[in-house]
């Protein structure tokens, strides 16, 4: 039995689920411990173009740090993340190289827009910027801002974690998630 | 299902071909901005690199066409994004040319304390991330408090951290508050010790030294051919600053060295980098100095018919009312001509030309970007080198994707 | 001026427009001789530099409507120096000034890309900032900044 916690002791833990327990066993809904376990060690993949990766940096950075919402590892390989943070102007000459790591990505992925190009084109209604990364991948939470807080950005992530924490087991199969995709030229 | 009897067809030149293609980027963690580059290797030796951009072409130049003169500030500040102020007031000064106006003397060195704090930052992030991509994480989480603080500053004149649009054409658009002083106060007394504690951790580091030494390096004579300004110059050899071979905004009452390197590779412009830092300190301490024997509610010069009045005159003073409404509606007499300005940006020099035919909007505005320009002689450094070292070569000049693309 | 003397001396009535403009010496030039003019400068009056290379498209001067900018430095001494060419929309052909200063080549590429100035003996004249597929000239005056297949934006409420 080792030493009882003298330093760190207002560490916040996250409320179990509800559920059943007894001598030795606990009995839930498995999507409320997988969401559970899902929303608190999200893996991201920065998809950083621009500006809003430079207040990225900043996020990730010991001011407003992201690592202790359980990214502490950022991957750049799309196969072993969940979340693609978009971060920056898409212009039309990219949007084909993010569909393709979009599509890299295994299910379930979650998709987060940040900053005013990302979601909608921004300040930049020009030709060859493409108008929201929406026309090409479908996406779940957005962040506004040019470029948006860092606070603004960990507000999009928690948002995202909420949406981890509540999804239903068996989204990624259902007829609506196929129609999603489809619509997005997706198989 | 692949019949074996069927011939599977292979490119033009495959069986005899000893080279290896590669693709790196435009989404690749070393590559801080989109662009690609496609490497044909030999092992782990590159034996041609073709880099493509235009990932992130925004059309700032047409933008440009579209907006009139005091809205192109935010379109500035995209580009180089790093250090986003010295952008903003090197427009403004272009269009000062134009309409010929002077500013006063204070309205000049809080300008320069806001341009030093911005190269300080760009800077910051150069250095910190070519130690990223070396592997040593630990400078970048040094370094990125100070550069909250700068950010703290900022937010204390403008209100924005990073894409900051600060200043009009005539001067700053509010005088500094006093917490703003104070921070820049602060800031100065705790920096120095932030940036030496950077400095031991990498400069004489073993192995960060011998793992940029020799790498990346261009002769000052092809650094030349190819438009390199700025401490990638600099790192050549070549004494070349804006801020002394053209001066502008009143650099000339200031007493700062310029760092110079002897081969342009990779510690070289680390080094400068470090140095050009502890210049701007300098020149901040001295420009503090020098405001405070000018009148403090100078913040703009007397421009009615381009500076935009202040908000609290707009709403009580008719006359402010008035021109608002001319400036904003387009009805002052703007001069046309054709001018260039150049201003010593984070790499170099960035340059505005300015054609402008009297209408509310510019003519043609393009900008001289020196990312786009140095950019150009990467294949030629990287060529015969390792992949690894490519990378590094590629942090270490400082490619920022905005400025790149514009 | 001395180099406008040297100028007039060497082209005569090629070289036209000789005006100071905002502390940078300017002037106007005839297409063929771009090159002549570029290493004359170079060469012998030490502007080694070159700063900046852009185009511009004037569609009232009817003949002559793009014109190729050149900017030149002479770091020793500071000084500027800025020329003009001129080129017909028709046939925009202008000699390549990648052999004297290899900092040209994507400068004239993005030239070509934005206005279609078609530079004579380049390397590797292909469109660099915008896709491939594009095919037309973006930055000339009568092609609109939006794109206009855009659905979620319309020109009426955006104020045009």
């Amino acid at each position: 039995m080792g030493r009882p916690v003298t330093h760190n002791n207002k560490v916040k833990i996250v409320e179990s689920p509800q559920g059943f327990q007894g001598d030795g066993f606990f009995t839930t809904k498995l999507s409320e411990v997988v969401g559970l376990a899902r929303s608190n060690s999200i893996w991201p993949l920065p998809f950083a173009t621009s500006c809003c990766g430079i207040e990225f940096m900043a996020t990730m950075a010991a001011h407003y740090d992201l690592a202790r919402f359980g990214s502490e590892r950022l991957g750049f390989s799309p196969r072993q993340c969940d979340l693609i943070m978009v971060m920056g102007t898409i212009a039309k000459k990219m949007a084909p190289v993010l569909k393709q790591v979009y599509l890299q990505m295994a299910e379930p992925r979650w998709v987060l827009s940040v900053g005013a190009c990302a979601s909608s084109g921004g300040i930049f209604d020009t030709y060859s910027v493409l108008q929201g990364i929406d026309q090409v991948i479908p996406v779940d939470v957005y962040v506004p801002g040019c470029p948006p807080r860092p606070e603004a950005i960990l507000d999009g992530f928690m948002r995202v974690q909420d949406l981890v924490k509540t999804e239903h087991i068996r989204r990624r199969n259902s007829p609506e998630y196929k129609e999603l995709l489809s619509s997005y030229g997706i198989e | 299902m692949i019949d074996s009897k069927t011939n599977i067809p292979l490119a033009e030149g495959s069986l005899g071909k000893k080279t290896y293609t590669m693709n790196l980027g435009p989404t690749h963690p070393a590559t801080h901005g989109v662009f690609q580059n496609i490497l044909e290797m030999d092992g782990e030796r590159i034996v041609k690199a073709t880099p493509t951009v235009g990932y992130i072409h925004r059309a700032f130049e047409k933008l440009a066409e579209r907006r009139p003169f005091y809205q192109i500030t935010p379109i500035t500040d995209r580009l180089n994004y790093c250090s986003s102020p010295i952008n903003n007031m090197g427009w403004h000064m272009t269009f000062e040319k134009l309409i010929g106006a002077k500013m006063p003397k204070r309205v000049d060195y809080l300008r320069i304390i806001i341009m030093e704090l911005s190269r300080i930052a760009d800077h910051l992030v150069c250095n910190s991330v070519i130690g990223v991509d070396t592997g040593a994480l630990t400078g970048f989480v040094y370094v990125f408090e100070f550069r909250e603080l700068i950010y703290e500053i900022f937010e204390e004149i403008c209100g924005s951290r990073l894409t900051t649009n600060i200043g009009r054409i005539g001067g700053l658009e509010r005088n500094f508050p006093d917490a703003a002083f104070n921070k820049i106060d602060h800031f100065l007394e705790t920096f120095p010790k932030g940036m030496k504690e950077f400095e031991t951790l990498l400069t004489r580091n073993r192995i960060f030294m011998e793992r940029t030494m020799g790498c990346g390096g261009i002769d000052a004579e092809r650094a030349l051919n190819y438009g390199f300004t700025g401490p990638n110059l600099r790192a050549c050899g070549i004494d070349y600053d804006m801020r002394t071979a053209h001066p502008y905004c009143s650099y000339e009452d200031f007493k700062f060295e310029i760092p110079v390197g002897t081969t342009g590779d990779v510690y070289d412009r680390f080094l400068v980098r470090n140095q050009e830092i502890w210049q701007s300190v300098e020149i901040i301490k001295q420009a503090l100095e020098k405001i405070s024997d000018l009148d403090p509610t100078v913040f703009h010069a007397d421009l009615p018919d381009f500076y935009l009045p202040e908000k609290e005159d707009v709403y009580t003073k008719m006359e402010a009312l008035i021109y608002h409404f001319k400036i904003v509606m387009g009805e002052t007499e703007i001069p046309s001509g054709e001018v260039y300005h150049a201003v010593e940006g984070g790499n170099g020099e960035v340059g505005y030309y300015l054609i402008s035919d009297g209408g509310r909007t510019p003519y043609r505005l393009h900008f001289r970007r020196p990312c786009f320009i140095y950019y150009q002689a990467y294949p030629e450094i990287v060529e015969g080198g390792m992949l690894s070292d490519a990378i590094v070569t590629m942090s270490s000049l400082n490619l920022i994707a905005g400025e790149l693309d514009a | 001026m001395e180099i406008q003397k040297v100028l007039e001396a060497e082209f005569g009535g090629d070289v036209s427009a000789f005006e100071m403009q905002f502390d940078i010496f300017t002037f106007e030039a005839d297409k063929e001789i771009n090159l002549k003019i570029l290493t004359l400068l170079k060469e012998e009056h030490g502007f080694t530099f070159l700063n900046d290379l852009t185009a511009v498209h004037y569609p009232d001067k009817a003949g002559k409507e793009l014109a190729v900018v050149y900017m030149l430095q002479n770091i020793k001494t500071s000084e500027r120096i800025r020329f003009k060419v001129f080129a017909p929309i028709t046939k925009p052909d202008v000699y390549t000034a990648t052999a004297l200063f290899s900092t040209a080549n994507w400068l004239e590429r993005e030239a070509y890309d934005f206005f279609g100035v078609n530079f004579k003996g380049h390397p590797n004249l292909i469109r660099i900032m915008n896709v491939d597929e594009m095919d037309y000239h973006p930055l000339r005056k009568e092609y609109p900044l939006e794109d206009q297949t855009r659905i979620d934006k319309d020109d009426e409420m955006f104020g045009r």
